[in-house]
């Protein structure tokens, strides 16, 4: 890029161009280029990862099985008060609009699923619908009021209407709001599920503690052999650094699986404790399938995350530090507490927050060693994805959780920087 | 933590030997869980727990019974060759992909990294059973669940941000002047990359691509959700001989798998020595 000086004082590129502007064009060139690289994987992870997340995250809004089976009647319901019962036109467009579903095979399961919809409101829903779709064939004459509420007393019922009403917007936001143990009362007011159906928050707080006990088995366990690691001669630190390497490296089940060998009732550390005399051969301690389990071979399964960024951390002090302080007269332990302990504050941040997003989603472990009381808030969202399948109160759970975990990994972004990452 | 100076008072002494027994407490919690299934997957009896003839070494009770087992079972062979069929295959398009746009993000020009490194990194972020819930929703609508397509492909984007890490890391440290010495020499871009660049990130590429593999090897969750009983993987395998019938086949299983860790451990140390080598790093 040779440039030449011409009269007018302008620095130029060997074709003419202003030299501003050619370096301009250079490095748009090279932005281009960059980014060009990048796109093969950039769009390979939005279209097979991140577009099929958000696609399940709508499901969580997306409540279109009422509005699509009885579209007439609920125009009608928009007009009503609600004061009284609705208006005999509502009961006559209700029961044609049955009547016009389940004549068709291919409608005909509209109907249930309207009911399944409903049926998250208010239970007992399900059946409702089913009894009266299959009653309501019968009766061909004015009026269905009659007919209705002959059929079930709930259709004579200002409620039951209103939560038809309710349920038929397109979108809603109720998966939320049960996600969080709310709902909303016939009349659209938020309130408090019923006692016996309040369970989510209690598992997202649950989810929460273990995770932050998790974090901080993990510091407690990780800051003296990382201390070790890091001040020991390399030889012997690269010896014991296998004892933290070959957890990280083995598989999750095996992990997982050596526990439940180690910690059940016939368990090797029952038997030990039994050998020992420390328990009785009738009174073996119960580790596992319970909180105890999940919250050891957590602890063991994330640690090694914690180890790797304070000992990488921790390599980086020098050790003339500490000897500084002894020999300004500090005790060791002020020395430790006003020297060595604030350069290490980067790492164990870093550790934390990364063990902490790991733990908050983790779903093997109490899965396997967590019996009842171990289940964390993973466990109840694939219940409902594969159990009960109710999606859409999974997918809200699962964006509750995924805002929670990105909020953090936005947090590590910023302290850390995410392609400061260590791995191994 | 070096040795204990002759100076050092009772209570130093104390501490200092307090703490190389914490540590080794710490050291063998880690170890422990791993080492204990060794012993017993060659357990005689079907039990989860040391006989008292295994104590005593009495060489009838270990029996290799369980790794026959493994062998006469078609479904555990059949989920060994499904996981290094996923894992090959995922493996070779995570490292290819991935290594193309790491070289993009290490150079200095590259806009939006940290949104961008944001995006492809969060695989590793996400919880699987989120991941695995949209995937299984997505791929059905394409026909792609129960299929081994579907289980690549969601297995290569959970294993590219390991290769975007370490691949970026090794290209910190290389020196861009040779590829505008290859370039002035004449060489394309491609010949670049592949005579110049690829050679001396290898070490990086090849530790990126291991993750990737275990990353996959080791994935549970989503194979839970898309694999059909045709594509049952090992650990897909496992999980239901945990959940449904408990046998010592599993450690039998899971002490092959850590011979399998232990390997790649092994590999990535040699490969972690030479790349120091490689930059100059250390002396030899």
């Amino acid at each position: 890029m040779a440039a030449i000086t011409e009269n007018d004082g302008m620095m130029r590129a060997a074709d003419g161009t202003p030299l501003k502007q050619a370096l301009a064009r250079a490095t748009r060139m090279n932005k281009a280029r960059a980014f060009l690289l990048t796109t093969p994987l950039l769009a390979f992870i939005l279209v097979t990862f991140i577009l099929p997340i958000g696609l399940m995250l709508f499901r969580s809004i997306d409540t279109p099985e009422v509005s699509a089976a009885f579209p007439k009647t609920l125009a009608i319901l928009q007009e009503w008060d609600g004061n009284d019962l609705p208006g005999e036109d509502a009961y006559a467009s209700f029961a044609s609009e049955m009547q016009e579903l389940a004549s068709d095979r291919d409608t005909r399961s509209m109907i249930s699923r309207a009911g399944t919809r409903l049926n998250y409101i208010q239970s007992g829903f399900r059946s409702l619908m089913n009894k009266t779709s299959r009653r309501i064939q019968r009766v061909e004459e004015p009026p269905f009021k009659e007919a209705f509420i002959k059929i079930d007393k709930r259709w004579g019922e200002a409620d039951t209407w209103k939560t038809i009403r309710q349920a038929g917007s397109r979108y809603s936001t109720r998966a939320y709001l049960n996600a969080l143990d709310l709902t909303t009362s016939p009349d659209g007011e938020i309130v408090a599920q019923p006692e016996i159906k309040q369970i989510y928050v209690t598992l997202f707080e649950r989810t929460i503690w273990v995770s932050i006990g998790v974090t901080v088995a993990c510091i407690a366990l990780a800051y003296p052999i990382s201390y070790l690691l890091a001040t020991l001669p390399s030889g012997t630190s690269n010896l014991l650094m296998i004892f933290v390497l070959l957890p990280f490296w083995t598989s999750l089940l095996v992990r997982t699986t050596s526990w439940i060998v180690l910690l059940q009732t016939n368990g090797v550390i029952n038997d030990i404790l039994v050998w020992i005399g420390i328990v009785g051969d009738d009174s073996r301690i119960q580790m596992i399938y319970n909180m105890t389990g999940t919250f050891i071979a957590m602890t063991h399964i994330l640690l090694p995350f914690m180890v790797l960024p304070l000992y990488s951390v921790m390599k980086t002090i020098p050790r003339d530090h500490m000897r500084a302080a002894r020999s300004l007269g500090a005790n060791p332990m002020i020395a430790f507490m006003r020297i060595y302990l604030p350069q290490t504050v980067a790492g164990v941040g870093a550790g934390s927050i990364l063990v902490f997003i790991l733990a908050i989603g983790y779903y093997i472990t109490p899965a396997l060693v967590g019996g009842q009381d171990g289940q964390l808030i993973s466990n109840i969202i694939e219940y409902h994805m594969k159990k009960s399948l109710n999606w859409g109160l999974a997918a809200a759970l699962g964006g509750i959780l995924l805002a929670g975990v990105l909020a953090l990994y936005w947090l590590y972004n910023r302290i850390v920087g995410i392609s400061n990452m260590k791995l191994g | 933590m070096a040795a204990l100076p002759s100076y050092a008072g009772p209570l130093e002494r104390f501490w200092y030997y307090a703490f190389r027994f914490l540590c080794g407490s710490i050291f063998l919690f880690l170890i422990a869980p791993i080492i204990v299934m060794i012993p017993l997957s060659f357990n005689a009896e079907p039990y989860f727990t040391f006989t008292p003839e295994m104590l005593a070494f009495k060489s009838e009770a270990f029996s290799l019974r369980w790794y026959q087992d493994i062998l006469d079972n078609e479904q555990w062979l059949h989920s060994m060759k499904n996981s290094f069929i996923v894992g090959i295959a995922a493996t070779f398009l995570a490292t290819s992909l991935g290594t193309i746009a790491a070289l993009g993000l290490s150079r200095g020009d590259m806009p939006y990294r940290t949104l961008i490194m944001g995006l492809l990194l969060s695989p590793m972020i996400v919880p699987l059973i989120i991941t695995a819930a949209g995937l299984f929703f997505f791929y059905s609508s394409l026909g792609l669940a129960q299929t081994y397509t579907g289980l690549i492909l969601a297995h290569t984007a959970l294993g590219t941000p390991f290769v975007v890490i370490t691949v970026t890391a090794t290209l910190s440290g290389f020196d861009r002047n040779l590829i505008r010495a290859s370039s002035s020499l004449g060489a394309s871009p491609q010949r670049t990359f592949f005579k110049v660049i690829l050679p001396l990130i290898s070490p990086g590429v090849i530790s990126g691509g291991l993750f990737a593999f275990v990353t996959s090897f080791d994935e549970v969750v989503v194979a839970l959700f898309l694999a059909g009983f045709e594509q049952r993987t090992v650990p897909r395998q496992m999980w239901a001989g945990i959940r449904e019938q408990i046998s010592p086949t599993i450690l039998a299983v899971a002490t092959i798998l850590v011979g399998v860790s232990i390997l790649l451990l092994a590999t990535m140390e040699i490969l972690r020595r030479r790349s120091e080598r490689l930059r100059g790093l250390s002396p030899n």
